[in-house]
C-alpha cells in the first residue's frame, strides 16, 4: 500500500474517533460550539484528506456528513439524539470504507454502497426536514452541496494582506522589500502583486519618498497578531489590511472600498491573486451596488472613504469573524507544534528495538558471567557498569512502548451509550486512569476481554431501571473502567452496581457441572470465581450481547496468555469487581534462577515470595508447615522426571500465584537474572508448567516456569491425597 | 527616420538605491524626454532597493503614457531578483527576466 494512503487511513480513524467523541458529549448535552466545530472539521479533513489520495467513495460520503454537520452549526437543524446515531452510524460506515481502502479496494462493494446510500438518505431526511420547504427530497442533495460550499466564505486559504506604505518610509531607513523579506520567515507568499498607482508625475515625484502598495496571499500559520508584528517598525506610516484566511467575500469588498485604487483593478487583483474568485467578485460587487444604492437614497450620498473613517470601520469590522479566524489559526499552529514533538515510528521498528535490546540483555549476562569467572576485579567493575547501562536501555526501550491505556477505555464509551439504548437502559460509564500506560502489545490484546467484562457488566450485572428503582438505587446504573500501577503491574477494574452474582445459583450450576462436590466448602469468592470455567453462565435470558456460556472461560484464557490474572468479587445487590492484573510488559522480565541436577529453571521474580531449605521431615509429604500455615509444594525434580540422586541439602521456594502460595522443591538458588522470554514452539503448546524458554549467560537454554500451573497442581495433588486418605479412613 | 538617433541607450554603473535616487531621477527622466526608445542596461548594478524598483516604474510609466519605449536589456543578477520577489516583471515586460512567478 502506498504511504501516504496508509497516512491518510491512519489519521482518518483518529478524526474519527475524535469526531466520534464529539458527538457522544454533544449527545450529552454538550453545547459547546467548539465540540461541533472540532467535529466538523474532522470531517472536513477527511474529505480534504480523501480526496488527495483520490478516495472518491469516502470524499463523497463524508461530503454529506459534512452538510449535516455545517447545517448543525449554523443552527439551522438542531441537535437531537435520532441524529446523534445516525452520523454516529456514518462513523461506522466510513471505518467500513477505510476497512475496504486498507484492502486496497478503491470501490465500495454493492452490498456497502447499499448502506452507505441508506445512510446519506436517512441523514439528508433531516436535513430535509429542516430547509425550505421548497427543498424536495430528491434535489435535497445539491441544494446542500451549493449552501455550504458558498455559504458566504471564500475557498480561499491564505491571508490577504493589502499595505500602502507611507511616504516616509524609506526616507526613515524601513525598506519595504525588507520588511516583506521578513514576512517570509512566517510563512510563504503565494502571491504577490506591486502597485505603483500612488506614483505621482515625475515633476512631483519625490524620489526619497515611497509610493509603492502591495496586495499579498500569505500562505501561513502564523496568527493575526504575528503577521502584524512583521509591520510593526513601519505601523504609524503605513496603511495595512489583513484579512484572515477564508474571509467573507463582504470583507474583501470592504477592503476593496478602502484602498484608495480603483474598485475594478483591485478585484482583478484579488482574483488574479486567488483571494477571489471572479465569480464572487462579480456577485460581490453586485450585491454591494444594490445596496449602495439604497444607502444613497437614505443617506443622500455613497460614503467617501477617508482615512479617519476608515479607521474606525476596521476596528468595528474586525470582531468575530476574525476572531474567529484567528483562533483556529491558533489552534491549528498548536496542534502542529504538538506534531513535531511527536514521531510516528512504526510499530515493527520498535519491536525490532525491543529485540535486539533482549540480545544485548543476553550477551551482557554472558560477558557478565565470563568476568566474573576469570575473577579479574577490573573486568568486573567494568562489565557491572555494563550491565547497568544495559538495564537502563532495557528500561528506556520498554518505555518507548507503553502507550496510555485511555484510548481503548474511550471505546467503551461508544459501545456503553449503544448498549444502553439496546437493553433500553440508563447507564453511566466512570473512567478512570485512563493515563495510565502500558505496554502497546498488552493494550492491543486487552481490548477483547475488556469488551466482554464490560457488556456483562451492562447486560447481566446492570438490572433493568424498574428493578433499580423498586430496589431504591439510582435510576441509571454505573459502570466504572479504573486503571493503575500496582508494584510492577498494571490492575484494570471493571466495576458495576448491578444485582451483583448469584451465589446459590452459581453453586447449583457448578454441582450440576461437576465442577465442585456436594460437601466441598468454598468461600463466596471461590464461588464467585466459578464463573470464570469453561461452559458457565447463569443467564436465564439469552441476549445477544452475552450468556452464551462462551464467555468468561476465553476472557480467563485470553488474559492468562498474557501472563495476567482475573478475579471477581461481588456483593449481591451491591454490584461486582472484576480485577485483572498484568504484566506490565511481555518481552522481559526479571526471573529467579533455580537449579534441579543439570537443569536451570526460571521462576518470575515477582512471584517470589521467599526462600528456604527443605527440611528432611517433609522427605515423605508433599507440603510442609511454614510458620503454622500448610504449604503445599510440588518436587521439580519429580514433575520433570529427573532420575539422578537427590543432594543433601533441597531448597524451597516459595512463590505466590493467584491468591495462594505454594512451594517449589528445588536442588539450589542461583539467584536473580534478567529474562528475555523467548516463546516455545508450537509443538510445546500442551506442555504444562512450562511457560517459556530463555537464553542463559553461558549460552544454555532455560525453561521459564508457569507458576499458575504448578500452583495448580501441587494443589490439585493435595486435594487428591486428602480424597484418598479420606477412603482410607 | 534614423532609428539610432531615437534609441537611446543608458547604461547604469553604480548602485541604484535611496541613497543615488535623487540623482538617479534626474538621469532616467532626462533620457525619457530625449529619444523615442530607451534601452536600459541594469547589468552593473550591484545593488537596488525599493527606491531604485520605483524609480524604474516611474520611467516606464512615464515612457508609455508619452507613447514612447523603455526597454530593460539587461539584468544584474540583483535586479533580476528583486523584480522577481515584486513580481514587476510583467509591468515591465522585458524579454530577459524570466520571472518564477506567474507574471502579474
Amino acid at each position: 500500500m502506498e504511504e501516504i494512503l496508509s497516512v491518510f487511513i491512519q489519521e482518518a480513524r483518529e478524526q474519527l474517533t475524535d469526531m466520534e467523541a464529539g458527538l457522544m458529549r454533544m449527545e450529552q448535552g454538550d453545547h459547546d460550539p467548539e465540540t461541533l466545530n472540532a467535529i466538523f472539521r474532522a470531517a472536513h479533513t477527511i474529505k480534504g484528506g480523501s480526496g488527495v489520495v483520490e478516495l472518491g467513495m469516502i470524499e463523497k460520503f463524508t461530503h454529506v456528513v459534512e452538510n449535516a454537520l455545517d447545517k448543525l452549526r449554523n443552527a439551522e437543524i438542531s441537535v437531537s439524539s435520532a441524529l446523534v446515531s445516525v452520523i454516529l452510524n456514518c462513523c461506522d460506515h466510513l471505518n467500513a470504507l477505510l476497512d475496504l481502502a486498507e484492502n486496497d479496494m478503491r470501490e465500495a462493494d454493492a452490498e456497502t454502497q447499499a448502506k452507505g446510500g441508506a445512510l446519506a438518505n436517512e441523514l439528508r431526511g433531516f436535513l430535509g426536514g429542516a430547509v425550505a420547504p421548497s427543498a424536495a427530497a430528491t434535489p435535497a442533495e445539491t441544494a446542500a452541496a451549493v449552501e455550504s460550499e458558498g455559504g458566504g466564505k471564500t475557498m480561499n486559504d491564505c491571508w490577504h494582506i493589502s499595505v500602502r506604505f507611507g511616504r516616509d518610509v524609506l526616507r526613515n531607513g524601513m525598506d519595504p522589500e525588507a520588511i516583506l523579506r521578513y514576512l517570509l520567515s512566517l510563512g510563504e507568499i503565494a502571491h504577490i502583486t506591486t502597485l505603483s498607482d500612488a506614483l505621482p508625475e515625475p515633476e512631483e515625484m519625490a524620489p526619497e519618498s515611497c509610493y509603492l502598495g502591495f496586495e499579498i496571499s500569505f500562505r501561513s500559520h502564523a496568527d493575526k497578531a504575528a503577521i502584524e508584528r512583521v509591520f510593526d517598525f513601519v505601523r504609524d506610516d503605513c496603511e495595512l489590511h489583513i484579512l484572515p484566511p477564508y474571509s467573507k467575500v463582504a470583507d474583501y469588498l470592504d477592503l476593496i472600498a478602502h484602498l484608495p485604487e480603483e474598485t475594478m483593478r483591485l478585484g482583478e487583483i484579488l482574483v488574479k491573486s486567488g483571494a477571489l474568485t471572479q465569480e464572487e467578485l462579480d456577485a460581490g460587487l453586485a450585491a454591494q451596488q444594490a445596496g449602495s444604492a439604497v444607502a444613497a437614497q437614505v443617506e443622500g450620498g455613497p460614503p467617501a472613504p477617508h482615512l479617519g473613517k476608515i479607521l474606525v470601520e476596521q476596528q468595528m469590522l474586525q470582531p468575530e469573524i476574525v476572531e474567529a479566524a484567528v483562533t483556529k489559526q491558533k489552534q491549528i499552529s498548536e496542534k502542529k507544534a504538538d506534531e513535531a514533538r511527536l514521531i510516528r515510528v512504526h510499530a515493527d521498528k520498535l519491536d525490532h528495538l525491543i529485540d535486539l535490546v533482549g540480545e544485548l540483555v543476553i550477551a551482557g549476562a554472558s560477558a557478565n558471567l565470563l568476568a566474573q569467572k576469570s575473577g579479574q576485579t577490573v573486568l568486573v567493575e567494568t562489565t557491572s557498569v555494563l550491565s547497568r547501562l544495559v538495564e537502563s536501555i532495557r528500561d528506556s526501550a520498554l518505555q518507548l512502548r507503553m502507550v496510555q491505556i485511555g484510548e481503548t477505555f474511550n471505546r467503551f464509551n461508544r459501545v456503553v451509550r449503544d448498549t444502553a439504548k439496546e437493553l433500553g437502559k440508563e447507564i453511566e460509564l466512570v473512567i478512570t486512569g485512563a493515563e495510565t500506560e502500558l505496554d502497546k502489545s498488552v493494550v492491543e490484546k486487552i481490548g477483547d476481554p475488556l469488551m466482554h467484562l464490560v457488556r456483562n457488566a451492562m447486560d447481566h450485572g446492570l438490572e433493568p431501571t424498574a428493578v433499580r428503582l423498586a430496589k431504591g438505587k439510582p435510576q441509571a446504573g454505573r459502570v466504572e473502567l479504573n486503571a493503575y500501577h500496582d508494584s510492577g503491574s498494571i490492575v484494570i477494574k471493571v466495576v458495576d452496581d448491578g444485582a451483583g452474582l448469584p451465589k446459590e445459583k452459581i453453586r447449583t450450576k457448578a454441582l450440576e457441572k461437576g465442577l465442585i462436590s456436594e460437601n466441598q466448602t468454598l468461600s463466596d469468592q471461590e464461588i464467585a470465581n466459578l464463573i470464570f470455567e469453561a461452559g458457565f453462565s447463569t443467564a436465564e435470558k439469552v441476549t445477544n450481547l452475552s450468556g452464551r456460556g462462551v464467555g468468561m472461560d476465553v476472557v480467563r484464557r485470553n488474559i492468562q496468555a498474557l501472563r495476567g490474572t482475573v478475579e471477581v468479587d461481588s456483593e449481591e445487590n451491591l454490584g461486582s469487581r472484576f480485577t485483572i492484573r498484568l504484566p506490565l510488559t511481555l518481552a522481559i522480565i526479571d526471573g529467579f534462577l533455580v537449579g534441579v541436577e543439570q537443569s536451570t529453571f526460571v521462576i518470575p521474580l515477582e512471584m517470589v515470595v521467599e526462600c528456604m531449605e527443605l527440611q528432611p521431615s517433609s522427605e515423605e509429604r508433599n507440603y510442609l508447615n511454614l510458620r503454622g500455615e500448610v504449604l503445599p509444594f510440588v518436587r521439580l525434580r519429580e514433575l520433570f522426571e529427573v532420575n539422578s540422586d537427590k543432594p543433601v541439602r533441597e531448597n524451597v521456594v516459595v512463590v505466590k500465584a493467584g491468591g495462594r502460595k505454594v512451594g517449589i522443591v528445588v536442588d539450589v538458588l542461583q539467584g536473580e537474572f534478567q529474562t528475555v522470554i523467548k516463546p516455545l514452539g508450537a509443538i510445546f503448546g500442551h506442555l504444562r508448567g512450562i511457560a517459556g524458554s530463555t537464553i542463559l549467560g553461558s549460552g544454555e537454554i532455560a525453561l521459564i516456569l508457569d507458576v499458575q500451573a504448578l500452583a495448580n497442581l501441587a494443589a490439585g495433588a493435595e486435594e487428591r491425597m486428602h480424597a484418598a486418605d479420606g477412603a482410607l479412613h | 527616420m534614423n532609428a539610432t538617433a531615437s534609441t537611446g541607450r543608458l547604461a547604469i554603473d553604480q548602485d541604484m538605491t535611496i541613497y543615488q535616487a535623487e540623482a538617479l531621477k534626474d538621469e532616467l527622466m532626462g533620457n525619457v524626454t530625449q529619444t523615442q526608445v530607451i534601452e536600459l542596461d541594469l547589468s552593473r548594478v550591484s545593488e537596488i532597493d525599493t527606491a531604485g524598483i520605483q524609480l524604474l516604474m516611474l520611467a516606464k510609466r512615464e515612457c508609455q503614457k508619452q507613447g514612447k519605449t523603455l526597454r530593460i536589456v539587461a539584468h544584474s543578477p540583483r535586479v533580476h531578483e528583486l523584480m522577481d520577489f515584486f513580481n514587476i516583471a510583467g509591468f515591465f515586460g522585458d524579454p530577459l527576466v524570466i520571472p518564477a512567478r506567474e507574471s502579474a
